[in-house]
Order: C-alpha cells, then sequence, then structure tokens
C-alpha cells in the first residue's frame, strides 16, 4: 500500500485518494489545435523511476496534488498541492 | 513409527486433558498440544494421502512449512479444509479427518495411482487435454472439460463445505514505530532495544507462544521474557502471522482469534485481518529445516530432525524408538543426543567424512554415509544406507524413523516480497537476504545466523539500524557473520539410486519427484518459473518451504550450472494461507458495499415504493397498486403523469452549488452550449465533453445570483463530475476565481410533472403567484417557500416532456415536502412515479441517458448537435471531431418501433440489415420500454448513418442472447410531442 504524505490532513493509505495523471502536462489553451490537443492527450512517457503525477485526495480534503513517485519501488519523494496559492498556502504554515 | 508421551518431558498441561475426534473415533490430548502432536501422541502416523499419488503420509514438521499434515477441521458449515495439524492447536471437541482419501487415510482406494505414476508425471495436464494432435484446439478443450472434473475429484486436497461462511471476521488497523516479526532471540533483543529507546513497538508471533524455535528447548521457559517485554509496554500479538509486507512499511497480518477455542464467544470474530502501518520493520522470521530427496522419502515416519526436537521438548512426544538421522551439518547432534536419551535408540548418518564433534556417545554417528531408499509403505520397516561418494547398498538398518536434515533455508520470504532478491552463500548452503533501501531489516537465522548469541546480537544491531535509518540516531554497528556452525555444510540435496525406479520427492504436497524436474529439463523448461508452473513444484499451499532449494539444485546439476545463475522463484505473499473470509471482513452481505439512501426513503417505502439499486443509490423503482406487476405499474404511473400529474424522488441526481466571480466564464468553458448570456433566474441544459471530445454527462445549471449557480449531474457520474470540476479549478486554470461544494446530500429533490403540476405547485408555495407562467417560464427558477415557511428552489424543468418542475429543499424539510405535495396531487388523481415510469416517459421523448452516454458517444451521434456551441471555445471542442468521430457512418441516435407493433424487443439488441445479421450488426438498441401513449413498444438506440438513411427500411433486431429476433422499424428519437408543445403550455 503506498502512503501519501497530504499537505492539509497527514500521511494517509492510497486508498484515499484517486490518481489523476501526468502531472507535467501543459494542457493547451481551449482554441488551439486538434494536433496540440491529441500531444496533450493522447501522448505519454513511460518513465521507469521518478515521475510528477497528480492524485486527488477525494476521501479527505478534496486537494488535488502533485506527487513525486517512483514507478519501480513507490518510494515518493515529495507531495505538494497542484494549486499555487495552495502551495503557498502549505509553505507559510510549515 | 511407534510414538509413545513421555512424563518428563514437554510443556504441555497435563491437568487439563482435551478429548478430540480423529476420523470419527474418539482421542485424548492435552492443553498445549497441536493436533499434530496430539495425533503422535495416540501413534497416529498416517494422516494423509498424497496430492496425485495417494501415498500415504504422515508428519513432516512443527510448524508452518507442514506438507504432509493437512486435515479436515469441524463439520457442516465450520467445515476448514487444508489445515495444517502442526499449527492448529489442540481444544476440547475438537473434530480433525483425514482427507483426499476414500474410505480413509488407512486405506485409500485411490492408492493405484501410486502405480499409474507415468499418467501423472509432471505436465500431464498440458500433454494429455491441450492440442492433441489431430485434434484443434476447440475439441481439446472439450475433452478437457469433460474429464475435469474427475481429475479434479482424484487428485486435489479437501474440499470446503459449500455453505455460507458462519463467522464473523474483521478488518483492524494499526501504526507503530516498529513492528518485529518473530519473537525468537533475535526478535525478541530488537524489540527490546527498541522499546528501551521509547520507540513504541509491536511484536508478532505467528506461534501461541513467544520464543521461536527455543520453545524446541528443554529448559526454555518464555516467562521471564514475556514479563520483560510487557513492562517495557510492548504490544505482543500471538497467534498472528504477518503474511505479506507492502510499500511504504505497509504489514498484512492476520490473527487468529478463536481457532484454538472450543466454543468461542459469538461477538467475538474468528479472525482478524490487520493492516499496521510501521515506520521500520524487522524481520525475524528464522530459519526452516530441510529434507533430503531419495528414494521413498515420503513414507510416514519421516520428519525433520528440528520437528522431532519440538514434539519431544515442547510435548514430551517421542516420535520414535529406532531413529536414523540423515544429515549434512552440525544442526543436528544437539537433537540426537536429547532423543536417545529420552530412550531411542539414536543412528547419525553424515554425509561429511571430515569433521569433529562433541558428543556423549550415546549414539552411533556414520561419518561418510546417506540414506538412499526407504523400505516400508505404511510405515518405516528399515532403511538402505550407502557411502556418499558412490550410492551402492551397503547395509540396511531396522528402524521405525528416519529424520532429515539437508540443511537450512532462511525464511526470506517477507523480503522477497519486496522484490529484494536473495544472494546465494555457498558457505551455508542458503539463501540469504539481500540488503534493501526500504526501511526493512533482517535479524537472526534468518539472515543466516545459526548460534542464539549471533541472533541476539543481529538484534540489537537490527534495532540500531532502524533507529539511524529513522534518524534517530547515528549509532556504529555490525551483524555478525553468517553461519556458526563448528564444522561447514556439505550441500546434500538428492542421494541419487539409479538401480531403483521408485519415487524421491522434492514438493511433497504437490508430489513433485525429482524425475518429475528431469522431466522437464528434457522438455526445456529450465528456467525456474517454466520449471515451477510445468512440475507444480512449490505451487501448494505451503509454497515449497522445504523443497524449493532441492528442486533449484537438481536443475542446476542438469545445466551444470551454480544453484544462484539458475536463479530463485520469488516469493509473493501471502506466507501462509489467508481465508477468503479474513480479506472480505464484514464487507458481507448487505455490508458489501455503501448503501446511499434519499432523505424520503422511508416515506418512499411507506407509500408503497418497490425499491431499485442505482449506483449505490436505493431508488425507488415503482409503486404497485395491490396485485399490480412492474409492468402494470409504470404503464399507470406513466400515463397518469402524461394525463394528470405524478411527483418522484430525483434526489440522488448529483448537486454541485459553484459560487465566485468567475463562475460565468467556468461554465462556459466546461459546458459545449454557451452559459455567457444565461440570466440571473433561469436555468440551462448543458453537456460536458471530456478532453478528447466525447460526452461526460449532461445536466442543468440554475443561475441563482450574479456569481452562484446550482448544477446538477446525472446519479451516476456525480462523483466524477464534481472531481473533473475541482481538477480543472485546482489544476489548470488556477487563475480562476471559482468555488465548487458538493451539496448532493444537503437538498431533497422531486419532480412534478404532468398537465397538474403548475395547479398542484400553486397550493403548495406560500405565493401563489411566483410558478403562474409568466413568472415561472419554461426553465425558470425561482427561490420561494413552500408552505409552513420551507425555504425551497423551484426550476421549471421537464424530463418527461410534460409541464414540469423541480422542486429542491433542504434535506431536513424532505418528508414534509413530500407530505405536502403529495397530499396535493392526491386531488388531481396524481401518482407517485418511480424509475421505471421516468425512463418510459423520457424514452417516449428521445431524452439520453447513461444507458445512451456510455463513453464511446459524441455530441452529434447523440442528435445534440445543437448543443455545441459554434461561437465559443470548451473542453473538448478541438477534439469532437478528430480522426474517426467525424467518419458520417457513424452510431446515430434513433427511435425503434416493432414492424409488427403487438412484438416487443429487449435493451440489448443487435440492429442488422435483413440479409446480413452477423457480428455487431449496423446498430443496437439500448433502451425499451412499453409506449403507453402510442399503445406499443418502443425503444432508443443508435445505427449507422442514422435516421436519414433508414427511415424507410425494415431492418432485423436480433437478440442471440435470449434467442430472438424481429423486424424492426427506424424513427425519429422524438417519439411523441417533437416540438415540445407540452412543455411550454
Ligand atoms: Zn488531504
Amino acid at each position: 500500500m503506498i502512503r501519501i504524505n497530504c499537505p492539509y490532513c497527514g500521511e494517509r493509505d492510497h486508498s484515499e485518494f484517486n490518481y489523476g495523471g501526468d502531472a507535467t502536462i501543459k494542457y493547451p489553451s481551449l482554441n488551439s489545435s486538434e494536433r496540440e490537443w491529441t500531444e496533450a492527450i493522447f501522448f505519454r512517457k513511460n518513465i521507469k523511476g521518478f515521475q510528477l503525477e497528480t492524485w486527488h485526495h477525494s476521501h479527505g480534503c478534496r486537494m488535488w496534488l502533485v506527487v513525486e513517485r517512483s514507478t519501480v519501488t513507490h518510494e515518493i519523494k515529495s507531495v505538494k498541492p497542484c494549486h499555487p496559492d495552495f502551495q503557498k498556502v502549505v509553505e507559510n504554515n510549515k | 513409527m511407534k510414538t509413545s508421551r513421555l512424563d518428563k518431558y514437554g510443556k504441555i498441561n497435563r491437568d487439563k486433558i482435551l478429548s478430540f475426534s480423529w476420523d470419527k473415533k474418539k482421542y485424548k490430548g492435552f492443553e498445549g498440544d497441536t493436533l499434530a502432536s496430539a495425533l503422535l501422541a495416540n501413534n497416529i502416523g498416517i494422516v494423509g494421502r498424497s496430492f496425485k499419488y495417494h501415498r500415504p503420509r504422515g508428519i513432516f514438521s512443527s510448524g508452518v512449512e507442514e506438507s504432509g499434515a493437512l486435515v479436515t477441521i469441524g463439520s457442516k458449515d465450520k467445515r476448514d479444509p487444508n489445515v495444517r495439524a502442526t499449527t492448529q492447536e489442540l481444544y476440547d471437541g475438537l473434530e480433525a479427518r483425514g482427507q483426499n482419501a476414500f474410505p480413509n487415510v488407512n486405506f485409500d482406494l485411490a492408492g493405484i495411482n501410486n502405480y499409474l505414476g507415468g499418467f501423472f508425471a509432471a505436465g500431464f495436464y498440458y500433454k494429455t487435454f491441450m492440442g492433441i494432435p489431430p485434434l484443434e484446439w476447440g475439441r481439446g478443450t472439450a475433452i478437457w472439460m469433460f474429464f475435469e472434473k474427475f481429475i479434479r475429484k482424484a487428485a486435489g486436497m479437501g474440499s470446503a463445505s459449500g455453505l455460507p461462511d458462519p463467522d464473523t471476521y474483521e478488518h483492524a488497523h494499526d501504526f507503530c514505530d516498529l513492528i518485529v516479526v518473530g519473537s525468537g532471540p533475535a526478535g525478541v533483543a530488537a524489540a527490546i532495544e527498541a522499546a528501551e529507546k521509547k520507540l513504541d513497538v509491536i511484536l508478532v508471533e505467528q506461534d501461541s507462544l513467544i520464543g521461536g524455535n527455543q520453545l524446541a528447548e528443554n529448559d526454555f521457559d518464555n516467562s521471564q521474557i514475556k514479563n520483560q517485554l510487557e513492562n517495557l509496554g510492548i504490544k505482543i500479538m500471538t497467534r498472528t502471522t504477518a503474511f505479506g509486507l507492502y510499500d511504504n512499511c505497509v504489514v498484512g497480518l492476520l490473527e487468529r482469534v478463536t481457532d484454538h477455542i472450543s466454543a468461542p464467544n459469538v461477538n467475538i470474530p474468528r479472525q482478524r485481518f490487520w493492516t499496521i502501518r510501521a515506520k521500520h520493520i524487522i524481520v525475524g522470521a528464522g530459519a526452516i529445516e530441510r529434507h533430503i530427496a531419495f528414494n521413498n522419502n515420503d513414507i510416514p515416519g519421516v520428519m525433520t530432525v528440528n520437528a522431532s526436537k519440538h514434539y519431544l521438548n515442547r510435548y514430551g512426544v517421542l516420535t520414535g524408538k529406532r531413529i536414523v538421522i540423515a544429515t549434512n551439518n552440525d544442526s543436528v547432534y544437539e537433537t540426537a543426543h536429547q532423543l536417545s536419551e529420552a530412550g531411542a535408540n539414536v543412528t547419525v548418518l553424515d554425509s561429511r567424512t571430515n569433521f569433529e564433534i562433541e558428543t556423549n556417545k550415546s549414539f552411533e554417528i556414520r561419518k561418510g554415509y546417506v540414506p538412499y531408499n526407504i523400505n516400508g509403505s505404511k510405515k518405516i520397516d528399515s532403511l538402505d544406507i550407502s557411502k556418499s561418494e558412490t550410492i551402492n547398498k551397503s547395509e540396511t538398518i531396522n528402524c521405525d524413523q528416519v529424520l532429515l536434515s539437508g540443511g537450512w533455508s532462511p525464511a526470506v520470504h517477507l523480503l522477497s516480497h519486496r522484490g529484494v532478491k536473495p544472494k546465494w552463500d555457498y558457505n551455508n548452503a542458503c539463501f540469504l537476504p539481500s540488503d534493501t533501501k526500504e526501511n526493512i531489516t533482517m535479524v537472526g537465522s534468518s539472515r543466516g545466523l545459526w548460534n542464539k548469541n549471533d541472533c541476539i546480537a543481529s538484534g540489537i544491531a537490527g534495532t540500531t539500524d532502524a533507529l539511524n535509518r529513522l534518524g534517530i540516531s547515528k549509532t556504529n554497528y555490525f551483524f555478525p557473520k553468517p553461519g556458526g556452525w563448528k564444522n561447514p555444510i556439505q550441500p546434500l540435496y538428492e542421494v541419487k539410486y539409479k538401480k531403483s525406479r521408485s519415487k524421491s520427492f522434492v514438493d511433497y504436497q504437490h508430489d513433485v519427484t525429482t524425475d518429475d524436474v528431469r522431466l522437464a529439463h528434457r522438455e526445456g523448461f529450465i528456467s525456474v518459473e517454466h520449471l515451477k508452473r510445468y512440475t507444480t513444484l512449490g505451487m501448494a499451499n505451503d509454497q515449497g518451504k522445504m523443497g524449493n532449494i532441492i528442486g533449484l539444485s537438481l536443475m542446476a546439476e542438469l545445466l551444470n550450472k551454480e544453484i544462484p545463475e539458475v536463479g530463485t522463484t520469488v516469493f509473493r505473499p501471502p506466507y501462509t494461507p489467508v481465508s477468503i473470509g479474513a480479506l472480505s471482513g464484514r464487507n458481507v452481505g448487505k455490508h458489501f458495499r455503501p448503501l446511499r439512501v434519499t432523505p424520503m426513503h422511508q416515506w418512499n417505502i411507506d407509500h408503497g415504493a418497490k425499491m431499485i439499486e442505482v449506483g449505490l443509490y436505493q431508488r425507488p423503482w415503482y409503486y404497485p397498486k395491490e396485485n399490480e406487476t412492474l409492468i402494470d405499474s409504470y404503464i399507470r404511473e406513466a400515463s397518469t403523469v402524461r394525463k394528470t400529474v405524478g411527483i418522484c424522488d430525483v434526489t440522488s441526481l448529483g448537486k454541485i452549488a459553484i459560487q465566485g466571480p468567475d463562475s460565468t466564464e467556468f461554465l462556459n468553458r466546461i459546458y459545449s452550449n454557451g452559459f455567457s448570456k444565461l440570466q440571473v433566474g433561469k436555468a440551462r441544459y448543458g453537456i460536458m465533453l471530456r478532453d478528447d471530445g466525447i460526452v461526460m454527462d449532461d445536466g442543468t445549471s440554475w443561475r441563482l445570483a450574479e456569481n452562484e449557480y446550482f448544477m446538477t449531474t446525472s446519479t451516476g457520474e456525480a462523483a466524477k463530475v464534481m472531481s473533473w470540476l475541482e481538477e480543472l479549478l485546482q489544476t489548470r486554470w488556477t487563475d480562476l476565481n471559482v468555488n465548487v461544494t458538493s451539496v448532493s446530500e444537503q437538498w431533497a429533490g422531486i419532480s412534478v410533472a404532468g398537465p397538474k403540476s403548475r395547479e398542484v405547485l400553486n397550493n403548495c408555495v406560500d405565493d401563489s403567484l411566483v410558478v403562474t407562467n409568466n413568472n415561472l417560464p419554461f426553465m425558470g427558477v425561482t427561490s420561494t417557500f413552500l408552505k409552513g415557511n420551507i425555504p425551497c428552489r423551484i426550476a421549471r424543468i421537464s424530463f418527461s416532456g410534460e409541464l414540469a418542475f423541480e422542486v429542491y429543499v433542504k434535506s431536513d424539510f424532505a418528508n414534509t415536502m413530500m407530505d405536502l405535495l403529495w397530499a396535493n396531487a392526491k386531488k388531481y388523481d396524481g401518482c407517485l412515479y418511480g424509475l421505471e415510469a421516468l425512463g418510459a416517459l423520457r424514452v417516449e421523448k428521445g431524452h439520453v441517458t447513461a444507458a445512451e452516454l456510455d463513453g464511446r458517444v459524441t455530441i452529434d451521434d447523440a442528435g445534440l448537435s445543437k448543443m455545441a456551441s459554434t461561437k465559443k471555445s470548451y473542453i473538448g471542442s478541438a477534439m469532437r471531431k478528430r480522426g474517426v468521430l467525424k467518419n458520417n457512418d457513424r452510431e446515430i441516435l434513433v427511435g425503434f418501433f416493432p414492424t409488427n407493433l403487438k412484438e416487443t424487443f429487449n435493451a440489448g439488441t443487435i440492429v442488422c440489415e435483413k440479409n446480413n445479421i452477423k457480428g455487431q450488426g449496423i446498430g443496437r438498441i439500448t433502451s425499451v420500454t412499453y409506449s403507453p401513449e402510442l399503445g406499443h413498444w418502443i425503444g432508443l438506440g443508435f445505427v449507422k448513418g442514422g435516421l436519414d438513411k433508414w427511415k424507410d427500411t425494415n431492418l432485423v433486431g436480433a437478440d442471440p442472447v435470449r434467442n430472438k429476433q424481429m423486424n424492426l422499424k427506424v424513427v425519429s428519437p422524438h417519439m411523441i410531442d417533437p416540438k415540445g408543445e407540452r412543455m411550454y403550455a
């Protein structure tokens, strides 16, 4: 079981969270072309090692988080809120 | 084998006599016995029949590695098959039986399989039943299906009761700094050291007593250790197996709470499934003694040396009178000494020629000798021995027991669960645990330490390692070197005697012989994983705890390689079997999944509703009157809605409050249709697409104020939509000032539909002016009060195609609202209607739901092209016409009528062209209802090319599952009132 240290709730089982996806995607603007959207939606790297991914604390504070996790060992290096303003709040409360 | 209970030995409680039954005969044992020790004390040698050959089998071990004494405990719905007699504690009234035998384990008719060995060699099933030329695949499979039930009956183990499990099981959770697995000297030392350093410690022991293998020592007393552990505040969990290690230091435990009690308190669970979240794990799981493969090495009376020591010193049972010990290492000599002191005649065959050992000469040592064949069938008559260099008959020893020790295998299983491969140690002829970056430390004999002092030192070092890794200390430490015997072990896995074709067992429980391993090699199954699957070596419920290394060494020899080059199989959880009941815990029956009910659930039931599950929700399905069937009832309800008025609970719809200055912009981006010009006091139907242009969900959003909306979603997609909105706001559009809050539980909602709905509502609101056509036009929204000063929100929204309103009140007012509206609806001969009538009404109107919006459908497919704005960009707008989505032969929403209006059809029917009824056809029917309005059955669904293409063609509906076929015609999905005159009324 993966344990994720939610910056708001503390360390919790992964069953409290939902996996989102690749956290590094820059989604194109809504009026971008089909080609740009295709790149953003369908093409994914298959990383062996640490990757940034989003998780939703759906059974907790409902925050979307960026988790730096190893796809090999499940080791988690860092957990941060996705929203920059939430990030600031977390930083200030450390 | 002649066994006997000795007065002066053992730690059993002789004051407490327990009676039990074995194969329906009564026997006696003592408190502290296991079933195995009690059987041995009663001189019962044969306790099982082997898996394939039905050979008589005895008790091989004294612990979890047992592969012979698998028995069935209990009867009727309490029957528990494949229980290891060696770990089952005896209790008064215990009922045990042999299994895999008819009529019983002493005289088993299927013993004939022993002489048909050629048929049952490795790969037997594959060769016999899979693709026998010239039979093609299908036929081979059919033959297998036919024979399978006979083979399964002949080869196998105990059978389950087939009845519902009467016991309760519990899931439990705990947290700690350090969990120590195993209470041998290493584990105890580690736990004490950690507790003294103020760590919060859990100590887990699978046995009923703490002590580990020390329990086999004649002078061991654990009471002082127990006191010390308790005084330090260590949580001791006995009868608890750490069956698996998982990510981030999570440990799975199975606690056997009442398996040792004859009449357990019914309020206590039988077993507890624990999830422990630790910061560090120390594993002192011990080591397991191996046997040696040679001819007939499975005759009852064969046992590991350490097991015999356990039976003598813990249970006071001397397991033989004339005992031969065969070994290749020093670990047996203390036992040999104790067995001879206890009165047995002991001979030790040691394969080594050059070694020194101190003994009191109470037993004979034959240096350089090995066993190569046992004579006897149901018991040992004698043992053929040979010089170890070349195997030739040299002598036969009369004996009634053969004890084996081919070396010890550290229990590296738990570490293996984490993907850490063990490394082979040539000096000690065993696999040792490798280091890991995770917070797991192996201690004691599970890291190959054979001396107690070394084990204790390793326990303390293990805790120091833990403290360092947790950042609590920075102390140097070292682990003692593996080993610890005076003389080195000499590898000995098999004694091969070529002049006989008797069976020589590698894996007792699955009847895997040395010949099977050789056959696998000859046929090319040389990788360890192939060997395992082809021969089933190590795949029984003991998971090859004793036999795996022997199989590996044989393959290494055949390949002319060293053991580490051949590899090792990966151990996976569970370490020992975990019952399904423990895995499911309390999540059985009606607790299988959560139950969601609306605030008027009881009101609905009190008013005659039959309920149906929609996702987790219980929703009213139909409200039958007297003898009405489902069909009678929904036809009446739907007709009443069209004629007068009906009330329906729609609370299960998702409800989301959307607030903030950028709310309008937000909705305009997520819905495919425009929202920028929606006025305050109006609602709009909207469709959301996914990024890839497929429809995600539909619903309505009501503009309550300049910066506040109330959104409804479908019942099934409510949670997904909420997460989606949060994702967009927190990850993509972080500049938007919008807040979304789920208010699904806060509001109770009903639909009031039908030509009389306005009049009913009129009587229910405080101010009757608010619901007039002028003040509340189609898609109008108002916040007002029901009579009795109940705040409510009303929107004039129609799903049924009739004049209709959705009314929402705070959940606490749900019943009051229902009473009020129902009392008034009755005045107009109205009705309560359920999901089935709701479905009939919406199918008649061609409104789509989850049955149509199944995650493959575009806006255009659903016939809702008008809902796709061309004046703005929105989620999915760039992708909704990509590639295949713009093909013009896509399946488009249509209505279906049976050509013969008296016929019916079902959802799931495949739509085909007349002379081409095959495959996926040209479309499908997704929703079907009887239309009270039209007087016949109608359907909604999809067909390639849509209405325009098939308008005047007769098509065929194929329903192969129900063996039905009917002629169909395609019609507009808007099957009644296509202009919507009723809605706008
Ligand atoms: Zn959280």
